[in-house]
């Protein structure tokens, strides 16, 4: 029973989150809504760190939908890249629910609160998905489901502040265009290959070579997924998005749905397309790459004048998506894994900044610098929390941040670029400025009169802590993570290697495995 | 005036400019139309011409239907992008549909369905200090 379970793992990984959704909205108690959604969530993070495990030797997990083998059927192909990329999305996903359940309930009414759970799930289910398929058209399938319910939770801030709408209106209308940017990429791709399974794709692209149809694929896939992730100048939904959704959801969209459009990116270029296309290193040298070094410096100057702490921290957001392309745009081996563990990292500090800041808002009712004066003094935990995740991106020792930089810095030193080497130094310095604008308000200036600000409740600061440690941890010892980046990274560049037959999971094999016994 | 190399190029790359004219209309009403509701039928405009683009790569001349007949020498066009676009089609549905109920939502909290109003709105409201305070909102 247990075995036959096991070997379902990466749809179960899908499909768990996809009931319990409607679910939470047909019993429409918010309890019970919120136990369900719990369940599912943490159900989902066993099922990732399982998976984690049995792919980090660098195996592959080939799970036929239905039995039918691919290239017709559809295939979850998990590999250690993605395998990682569940990990990060589940393990945020089950960490902001305790954290929601106090913090949404000051910021929209109490009869919405299942469907926000419901929201929250098909987000989450669709982020997996995305993760976990080995099927272009699936991925935009699930990056649909996904963007969709994110549209929802954006909107659900509308209680406390009436922009959010517009925040979600806005971010709709780009985020269907990078959809449908990515889905013109996939049919031209489908047109010159006759397949979707991204496997087999890159084996019938490297026979097509490179031909103006292709490119133009690469090309449009690249800014569509540039659009779902905020490179750059495509960012301009971002800092409204993050700002006027509710608390809970920003710290968990910042973690996890620009990670895995990054992801996504990532996957086409390097398993997909594999850079046998001179306009693919290209383009990754003289448009992302340029790009990302200037979202590195004008994301962090633009963070600087902010005045409000969560849109402070969604510009930086952007500056940080800058050094994750920056990492991938080295096009080494060492450049992507530094990617990949900035991605992991980043996730870890921005989920708890944002954390953080959903405890001032629950407390303070609002997140501009102005109304925190002081707050160090009433609410010292919380800013404290915030000040290590601060660190973190400042990138000092003993953060993760650190420990991104520095494979940053040594990829960008290992392809004899001192030049990046340095920007990446000199960007930082900008951080140590926003950051630092957080600090001096919350510790040096002196508190309001008349403003009752209590430490946050604890359900609401043990997630925040439990991110906070967890970018510490990752600080001092960076075996776990750097092994699994690389390991990652390697999967990326090797997931076309067919020449080891993938294992073998679809329930055909099992229902034939289990007739011979 | 032109050979006839051009007109049979433009000819019979027919669907594709289709494509291309619908995806740029599209996109100009997205980006150009300041109301709402415009916006979102740019939107659907520029899906729909995606939609044609996999429908047209589907059909092989002379082909039928995709249904399964005794005549084994049947040419018929491929499924897979019908069923693919039925897929998309769902979703661009889903789309508009939120993409309406936030209009609504708007309009209710905005009093107002244009976006350089809503952006006036949103100035006022970024300039007064404590914008959460004053304004109690209908949603």
């Amino acid at each position: 029973m247990l075995s036959s379970l096991s070997a379902h793992l990466p749809v179960l990984q899908v499909v768990v989150l996809l009931i319990a959704a409607p679910l939470c909205a047909l019993f429409g108690n918010r309890h019970l809504a919120w136990t369900i959604a719990f369940i599912a969530a943490s159900a989902a993070f066993v099922i990732s760190t399982l998976l984690l495990g049995s792919v980090l030797d660098g195996s592959v997990i080939s799970y036929h939908l239905g039995g039918w083998a691919p290239p017709w059927g559809i295939e979850y192909r998990i590999d250690a890249a993605n395998a990682f990329i569940l990990f990060i999305v589940s393990l945020i996903g089950v960490l902001v629910l305790p954290y929601a359940r106090q913090s949404i309930e000051r910021e929209f009414e109490a009869s919405t609160h299942s469907y926000f759970y419901t929201c929250y799930l098909l987000c989450l289910t669709g982020l997996l998905g995305v993760a976990a398929t080995g099927d272009a058209f699936n991925v935009f399938v699930f990056l649909e489901i996904s963007s969709l319910a994110t549209y929802a939770l954006v909107a659900f801030g509308a209680k406390r502040d009436k922009r959010a709408l517009t925040a979600a209106y806005n971010y709709l209308i780009m985020g269907t265009i990078g959809a449908t940017f990515f889905v013109i990429g996939i049919g031209f791709l489908y047109m010159v290959t006759g397949t979707l399974n991204m496997a087999d794709l890159a084996v019938r692209l490297a026979e097509v070579g490179d031909t103006r149809v292709t490119r133009v694929a690469f090309v449009f896939i690249l800014v569509g997924m540039g659009l779902k992730l905020a490179m750059f100048p495509l960012h301009l939904w971002l800092p409204n998005a993050y700002s006027y959704a509710p608390s809970a959801i920003t710290a968990f969209l910042a973690a996890t749905a620009t990670k895995v459009a990054l992801y996504v990116l990532l996957r086409f270029t390097f398993t997909v397309f594999q850079f046998d296309f001179p306009v693919q290193e290209l383009t990754f040298e003289y448009v992302v790459m340029p790009l990302a070094v200037v979202a590195m410096f004008a994301a962090s100057i633009a963070a600087v004048f902010q005045q409000d702490v969560k849109r402070l921290l969604a510009y930086s957001s952007v500056a940080q998506v800058g050094y994750m392309l920056l990492g991938v745009a080295l096009l080494t081996e060492a450049g992507l894994t530094a990617g990949i563990i900035h991605l992991f990292n980043h996730a870890v500090t921005k989920g708890a900044l944002f954390l953080a800041v959903g405890c001032f808002v629950y407390q303070v009712g609002s997140s501009r610098l102005g109304d925190l004066k002081g707050i160090g003094k009433t609410m010292p935990w919380t800013t404290a929390a915030l000040t290590a995740g601060g660190l973190s991106l400042i990138g000092v020792p003993l953060t993760v941040g650190f420990i991104s930089k520095w494979y940053l810095i040594q990829a960008s030193l290992e392809t004899g670029s001192l030049l990046i080497a340095g920007l990446i130094v000199a960007s930082s310095l900008i951080a140590v400025i926003y950051v630092w604008r957080i600090v001096e308000v919350a510790y040096l200036e002196p508190a309001p009169e008349g403003r009752e600000a209590k430490e946050a409740p604890l359900s609401m600061l043990l997630p925040t802590y439990a991110l906070v440690v967890a970018s510490l941890y990752f600080g001092i010892n960076s075996e776990l993570t750097s092994s699994a980046a690389s390991q990652a990274a390697n999967a990326l560049y090797s997931a076309t290697d067919f020449a080891a037959p993938p294992m073998l999971l679809s329930p055909a094999d099992l229902r034939s495995e289990g007739a011979s016994q | 005036m032109w050979d006839e190399m051009t007109v049979e190029f433009f000819v019979s790359h027919y669907n594709y400019w289709m494509t291309v004219i619908l995806m740029m209309i599209g996109l100009y009403v997205v980006v150009s139309r300041g109301n709402l509701v415009k916006k979102i039928v740019g939107l659907n405009l520029f899906q729909t011409s995606v939609f044609m683009l996999y429908i047209s790569m589907a059909k092989i001349l002379g082909g039928t239907a995709p249904i399964l007949t005794d005549n084994p020498n049947e040419v018929y066009s491929n499924p897979l992008p019908h069923v693919l676009i039925l897929t998309a089609i769902v979703v661009g549905v889903a789309t508009t549909a939120l993409g309406l109920a936030l209009i609504i939502r708007i309009r209710e909290s905005f009093d107002t369905i244009e976006e350089d109003e809503i952006f006036d709105i949103e100035q006022q409201m970024a300039n007064t200090s404590h914008p959460h305070a004053e304004t109690p909102n209908k949603c």
